[in-house]
């Protein structure tokens, strides 16, 4: 009782106070623990540079209960101004035409100055339309990188400071590592999905679907079965039977982490994004850096990028979208996004944040924090490398893990595994195309 | 049964109002809505709506998930009811042979129905864990390579014994009731007759205890197939390979991760008719024959 009579005694000093000028604007994100703090302090910070404008930060959850949220909110019009979205729902926030603002049209309907050729093309090429535009607003992205343990590689009587280039050498590295007794097991992934298909198609150059993986439009269909997938999958399969590999279940590969930390396997794959959690839990050794394996037969391409961006959801009242796009700039500013690259893992989004990063001497201090930047920009991206764009792709996701799944476990070879989810992957893709058209 | 009678015509409807405000609100409502909007096709934000007839449905019906989804309900809500019930049943047994500490085992065992389904979930999948839990280094040593994350019959094992587990206090307590309510003289008078106790259980507990048994069949089927999304949704998500993906769990995933609603409410509606009709079972059949 006394905190609903205190919040409506704050709520009627609100609406009497002059500040009442002041437009606040609502971002639902979902960056929890650390993150979060990270991101709120970002927001305090730029509340205090100015006094026109506020904008309100709040947790929802994962990134699919923040996205199911928005598009709840959305539909009994309540949505708020801003929305941070995971890569894998880009496609289906892009067909919802009537839904978004995109950036690049709020920007210039807002008068404000943007300059789209500012953002690293690898970063904001996963966000743009076929004619270039800019259509959300990148915030988090990481990208997979391969961290070693250096006191195991020395053990096993391996060079402490030479990563595994390729996937011929991470099968023999992880032979000498067990047969050495150095460590248990070999290797370790996050994210199977992400890393060991996505990534890998785009690190070698493969294409993941038709129309430039899906940005040509909702008539494309997955083709992630071609032989140098079968490969990887039936290596993955093998390695996984004679111990060199461990499977570190579906999405995210919850139990990976745990098996690099306790030095049970001593290479582990996973997102850029990781590094403050590996750093904070490899107490007891050292921990090098390299970029994604490739197979030695093909030259490596770019890496793709995962996580989140900002989407500006239609139907809220003028004033808040100039205070977005007001936002939007102190957001993409050199410094805001230095510092946040710096302490997240992060990609900086911009060649400016990335050049000031450098000038602060940031990687000289930290090897192999740039790793994850230097594989991303390897190559200018290809129509194969510069991402990829389904709907329903949260699902295909899904897909991609029961099939690896069945994979491991002897059910199926990796051609019918693979196949198998292509094909349920594309009626996906078809519901989609009809709910969507 | 009594029969009130009230002089005032409107007071009945006053006192009924907020029962019938909520099961508006919150059943009859939604479930309206459910039902339409499993003739539509829709994108997530409701911009583009097509209406499509049947074609929810009948696509339901060719779908090799879903079909997969009806066959591991089937397995689960059977497995559930029996572990659930036969469990249930020897420890009633036992306390029911109890003289004097038959009231404490009965309050131990009714406490894991305290338990929320997503702690319980939570609960055994860190017993099970194949990394850090304790199960899987003990099979070990006997032997047996336990991975439910990979292993389909292993992930069912999992998600039924965590399922089961909270059930089987709430069977027990009817059980015990029913065994109470067994008249003594029965029991003494077959052990006169130079009935053993197994063919006494046989010939009279047994049989006696049938309508206890019948009525709880029904609930725990209804509870498999209901309330062990959280049971789930804690421990496999459904998986490995949807091994594990029961028909409410698929309803909320392709609904709530997949945004893909018109299906997703097909599926839910087809729900509906199940309950409806396990409902209307129990109380033609089984409610005018079970003592409480």
């Amino acid at each position: 009782m006394f905190r609903t009579l205190s919040l409506s005694a704050l709520a009627l000093g609100a609406a009497m106070s002059p500040a009442l000028a002041q437009t606040e604007i609502q971002w639902w994100h979902a960056m929890g623990g650390e993150l979060g703090q990270k991101l709120e302090a970002i927001v305090a910070d730029y509340n205090a540079t100015q006094t026109d404008y506020k904008v309100v930060p709040s947790f929802k959850g994962t990134y699919a209960e923040t996205m199911t949220a928005a598009i709840a909110a959305f539909r009994a019009k309540e949505q708020p101004a801003i929305v941070q979205v995971f890569e894998v729902g880009t496609g289906t926030m892009m067909a919802a035409k009537g839904a978004v603002y995109p950036v690049y049209q709020l920007m210039a309907d807002m008068a404000e100055p943007f300059d789209p050729s500012a953002f690293l093309p690898a970063v904001v090429g996963y966000y743009t339309d076929t004619a270039g535009n800019m259509l959300s607003m990148p915030f988090n992205s990481s990208t997979p990188i391969l961290y070693y343990n250096k006191d195991v590689f020395e053990k096993a009587g391996l060079d402490r400071n030479t990563p595994p280039k390729t996937w011929e050498e991470v099968e023999a590295f992880s032979r000498q590592i067990m047969a050495s007794g150095a460590a248990k097991c070999g290797f370790t992934t996050g994210w199977i999905s992400w890393v060991q298909l996505e990534n890998f198609s785009a690190w070698h150059n493969q294409p993941i679907g038709t129309l430039e993986n899906g940005f040509g439009g909702l008539e494309t269909e997955l083709t992630v079965n071609g032989p140098v997938q079968v490969r990887h999958w039936e290596n993955l399969a093998r390695w996984q039977k004679e111990g060199l590999f461990q499977y570190g279940g579906p999405v995210g590969g919850n139990d990976a982490p745990p098996k690099f930390y306790t030095q049970e396997c001593a290479i582990y794959m996973n997102s850029s994004a990781s590094r403050a959690g590996v750093i904070a839990n490899a107490k007891d050794f050292e921990v090098g850096y390299g970029m994604l394996p490739h197979y030695a037969d093909i030259a490596p391409q770019n890496s793709i990028i995962g996580g989140a961006t900002l989407w500006v959801l239609q139907g809220r009242p003028e004033a808040e979208y100039k205070a977005v796009a007001d936002f939007f700039t102190y957001l993409s500013s050199a410094e805001v996004q230095a510092k946040w690259h710096q302490e997240t893992g992060y990609l900086p989004i911009t060649q400016a944040a990335w050049d000031l990063s450098k000038s602060q001497g940031y990687y000289d201090a930290n090897p192999g924090a740039d790793v994850s930047i230097r594989q991303m920009t390897l190559n200018a991206p290809t129509a194969n490398s510069k991402g990829l764009r389904f709907g329903s792709y949260v699902q295909i996701r899904g897909i991609i893990d029961e099939e690896f799944q069945a994979l491991l476990a002897g059910q199926k070879d990796a051609q019918t595994a693979l196949n198998d989810l292509v094909a349920r992957g594309n009626v996906l893709i078809r519901e989609f195309e009809a709910a969507n058209k | 049964m009594k029969r009130a009678v009230f002089r005032n015509r409107l007071l009945p409807w006053v006192l009924l109002a907020p029962q019938l405000a909520v099961t508006f609100v919150f059943f009859l409502w939604p479930a309206a809505q459910a039902g339409w909007q499993s003739f539509l096709r829709e994108d997530a934000f409701g911009l583009k709506t097509t209406f499509v007839g049947l074609a929810n449905y009948s696509r339901l019906l060719d779908d090799g998930e879903y079909l997969n989804a009806v066959g591991v309900t089937a397995v689960f809500s059977v497995s559930v009811a029996v572990l659930g019930m036969s469990v249930a049943l020897l420890l009633a047994l036992a306390v029911d042979r109890m003289v004097t500490t038959a009231r404490g085992y009965t309050t131990l065992l009714v406490w894991p129905y305290a338990v929320a389904p997503a702690i319980a979930g939570l609960l055994w999948w860190f017993i099970f864990n194949p990394t850090i839990g304790l199960m899987p280094h003990v099979l070990g040593l006997m032997g047996i390579d336990w991975d439910h994350s990979l292993n389909g019959n292993q992930a069912m094992i999992l998600v039924v014994i965590a399922a089961a587990w909270k059930q089987i206090s709430y069977n027990f307590l009817f059980f015990v009731a029913g065994l109470q309510s067994i008249p003594a003289s029965l029991r003494e008078a077959a052990a006169i007759d130079g009935a053993g106790p197994f063919r006494r259980f046989l010939t009279i507990t047994f049989p006696l205890l049938a309508p206890t048994s019948f009525f709880l069949l029904v609930v725990n089927t209804v509870y498999a197939l209901f309330d062990t999304f959280p049971v789930i949704d804690a421990t496999t998500e459904g998986g490995p390979a949807q091994a594990t993906n029961i028909l409410v769990y698929k309803v909320y995933v392709d609904g709530f991760l997949g945004l893909n609603l018109g299906s997703s409410a097909a599926q839910s509606v087809v729900l509906m008719a199940v309950v409806v009709a396990l409902t209307v079972v129990q109380f033609r059949y089984v409610e005018r024959r079970v003592e409480y």
